[in-house]
């Protein structure tokens, strides 16, 4: 079941620029929220690392890759809206 | 604005495109250092424009560049460029040249905002790896687009100028613009990029009488001078071609006084030795009136010089055009043969005359023609509008001019009316240098080639129709015949030449008759002469003895009667006799 499940997530932002700050406020938020205990937060600076970055193909920051579980998925923003973000982790029916 | 690059006051330098006629028009290219706008439709070209920018660079300037996809597939757009010949798979394995792949994910989810901070920072670290000097970003409305808002998407251009500038990169930034109605919102994003950067420039494909048209025009240009009126352009074989109108350093190159033959001896001796090296001739004349034979003498002429010479024939099939040039003498196959001649057929070719002329200037450069037929031009009037045309025209001849090339083109004219004199078909003859015109005339039954010298700048050049012969020997031209007002040809002329012959011969015999005439009376006359001289003489003698003879018979009177005085002794009588006499 996906509510057991963890989620591995990746955060890429663009050092302290304000959307990027904004976004890892509201992931934390997020998780506090619908993930209590079952998340991991990875949060990488495309400046500091931006080979890692391009490897992956992440050109617009803030973005959040969620690693687990399958599929991958990417969403791209501050994050600022939960439910578009709990339909794209597909936690949607579960929380319902 | 002013990039660290170009310190102020100098001017800035330029980033050689390698797209023929581009760097003319801007004097050397786009702006280094610094960030172009490149707005066009769909399919107008911005892609390629920017691809063979950055293979330019790569291959020589020494200038690595980046090319970010926002639309297309990288893996696609290499394999459409292959077909242009840059050998891009060459430029990728060496790094010299960089795909980014930065399509949007089309099930790519989005909660608020974000920017290009993150693409910008990998596109720095790889820029800085390979020492890139060049960048595209391939249709930039696409990422634009996700944007939320009209701020949001300002703050992002302004972000990547910035960056742009910062890194003193040559940046190219393709947008799509004009089309459809959406494009407005798009056309109003970019009218404000158009204020930002350094240089715009818009493409332009639009159809005109069902030809396609392309052309670009350069909008703005900081810090340079730069052509602003739209360029036609042509997507050939080698990426874009733009058409210039006149190479700026080769204005009024190679002014020749050397004499080119015709081809036609007779036609040179009109010309007063040939048509000038480097001019451009017309041959008008209605269909069948020995156009392309004409033309096709001259490259004869051309080839036996061992100049190398480009035929282009927009009426028929190549091998047509030699085979019924044999059959005047003009024997073309042999400098086929020889690759000095290259003759082209561009029947099946369908296009603008920018097309045209593009693809003639390809051709021609490519086989370094020193001569240059083009039979017929008017082939490119019907595919045009008025304005087109005369600028192709005016092309035309700068180019084959400012080239050295000698060109000769012909032009057909459609309707069996004078509008020759009118020249409404003709923009190109009032920019020529040396115009023939052929005509038929009908008479007695024949028709008649005429050919005739409208105009010959720089050459005093004979003012008389001729008749034009073709026979198995080749072409000549013969003296036409006027009478009473009409001009005599064909079979008329040739009776009109033997009953001249025929008089002469008269009249010389008869001349011949007179003199032996005039002789023998003159001989008579002589005779004459020296006959009454004697008579003459002979009467003079007789006189000189009548005179000395009337003296001693008077002296004998007078002494005898004297002597009878004397005798008398009659002193009366004397003196009677002496009153008496005389």
């Amino acid at each position: 079941m996906s509510r057991r499940a963890l989620f591995k997530f990746q955060l890429y932002v663009a050092g302290d620029a304000p959307n990027s700050v904004q976004a890892v406020a509201n992931l934390a938020a997020f998780c506090r929220d619908h993930l209590a205990d079952r998340h991991e937060i990875e949060i990488i600076d495309v400046f500091r690392e931006p080979k890692r970055a391009l490897a992956e193909g992440i050109l617009m920051t803030p973005t959040l890759v969620a690693l687990t579980p399958p599929p991958v998925r990417k969403v791209v923003g501050t994050l600022s809206h939960a439910p578009t973000v709990l339909l794209a982790l597909g936690l949607v029916a579960g929380a319902a | 604005m002013q990039s660290a690059g170009s310190p102020l006051g100098q001017a800035p330098t330029k980033a050689s495109t390698g797209i023929a006629g581009f760097d003319e028009i801007t004097n050397g290219g786009l702006p280094h250092g610094r960030t172009t706008l490149l707005v066009g439709g769909p399919g107008s070209g911005k892609t390629i424009f920017a691809l063979q920018f950055l293979a330019r660079g790569a291959r020589e300037c020494k200038e690595p560049g980046i090319f970010v996809a926002f639309e297309e597939n990288s893996a696609r757009i290499v394999a459409n460029a292959t077909s242009f010949g840059w050998r891009l798979d060459e430029l990728l394995g060496k790094e010299k040249l960089f795909f980014l792949d930065a399509q949007p994910q089309f099930d790519l989810v989005q909660s608020g905002d974000f920017d290009l901070g993150g693409m910008l920072a990998a596109l720095e670290a790889q820029a800085k790896a390979m020492r890139a000097r060049r960048i595209v970003f391939d249709a930039l409305d696409v990422v634009l687009a996700l944007l939320p808002d009209q701020a949001a998407k300002r703050r992002e251009i302004y972000r990547l100028h910035a960056w742009l500038l910062a890194r003193e990169l040559t940046g190219i930034i393709t947008a799509k613009a004009g089309g459809d109605e959406t494009s407005v919102v798009i056309q109003q994003q970019f009218s404000f990029m158009q204020f930002m950067v350094d240089c715009a420039v818009i493409l332009n494909h639009s159809v005109a009488l069902g030809v396609s048209h392309r052309n670009l025009r350069v909008l703005k240009y900081r810090g340079s001078g730069f052509d602003e009126n739209e360029s036609p352009f042509l997507i050939g074989s080698g990426g874009l071609e733009v058409a210039v109108a006149r190479t700026p350093a080769r204005v009024d190159a190679k002014v020749s006084n050397e004499r080119v033959s015709s081809g036609v001896e007779r036609l040179d001796t009109m010309l007063g030795g040939g048509y000038y090296r480097g001019a451009s001739i017309l041959i008008t004349g209605f269909s069948g009136t020995a156009k392309t034979t004409l033309s096709g003498a001259f490259a004869a002429a051309a080839c036996q010089r061992g100049e190398r010479t480009l035929f282009v024939s927009f009426d028929s099939d190549c091998n047509e055009v030699i085979r019924n040039l044999a059959s005047v003498g003009i024997g073309l196959d042999q400098y086929v043969k020889n690759g000095c001649l290259r003759m082209i057929s561009a029947r099946s070719i369908s296009g603008s005359a920018e097309s045209y002329l593009v693809r003639v200037k390809t051709l021609a450069e490519a086989h370094g023609a020193r001569c240059l037929v083009i039979d017929p031009v008017s082939t490119w009037y019907k595919s045009s509008n008025d304005s087109t045309v005369q600028n192709v025209a005016d092309r035309l001849i700068d180019w084959s001019k400012g080239d050295g090339i000698t060109l000769l083109c012909t032009s057909l004219l459609d309707e069996m009316s004078n509008r020759v004199e009118n020249g409404s078909p003709l923009q190109i003859s009032a920019l020529v240098d040396t115009w023939i015109h052929l005509n038929y005339l009908m008479q007695a039954g024949e028709r008649n080639r005429g050919l005739s010298i409208v105009k010959s700048r720089g050459t005093a050049h004979s003012n008389q129709l001729r008749e034009l012969i073709l026979s198995d020997a080749g072409v000549t031209l013969a003296d036409t015949y006027t009478a009473g007002g009409e001009v005599l040809m064909g079979t008329l002329r040739w009776e009109k030449e033997r009953a001249e012959r025929v008089a002469s011969e008269t009249a010389e015999a008869a001349a011949k008759l007179k003199r032996v005439k005039l002789d023998a009376e003159e001989a008579e006359l002589e005779v004459r002469v020296k006959s009454l001289q004697t008579e003459l003489t002979a009467k003079q003698v007789e006189k000189a003895l009548l005179v000395r003879a009337t003296q001693s018979h008077e002296g004998e009177l007078s002494r005898g009667r004297s002597q009878m005085k004397e005798l008398r002794g009659d002193d009366a009588t004397i003196a009677g006799a002496e009153a008496s006499l005389p």
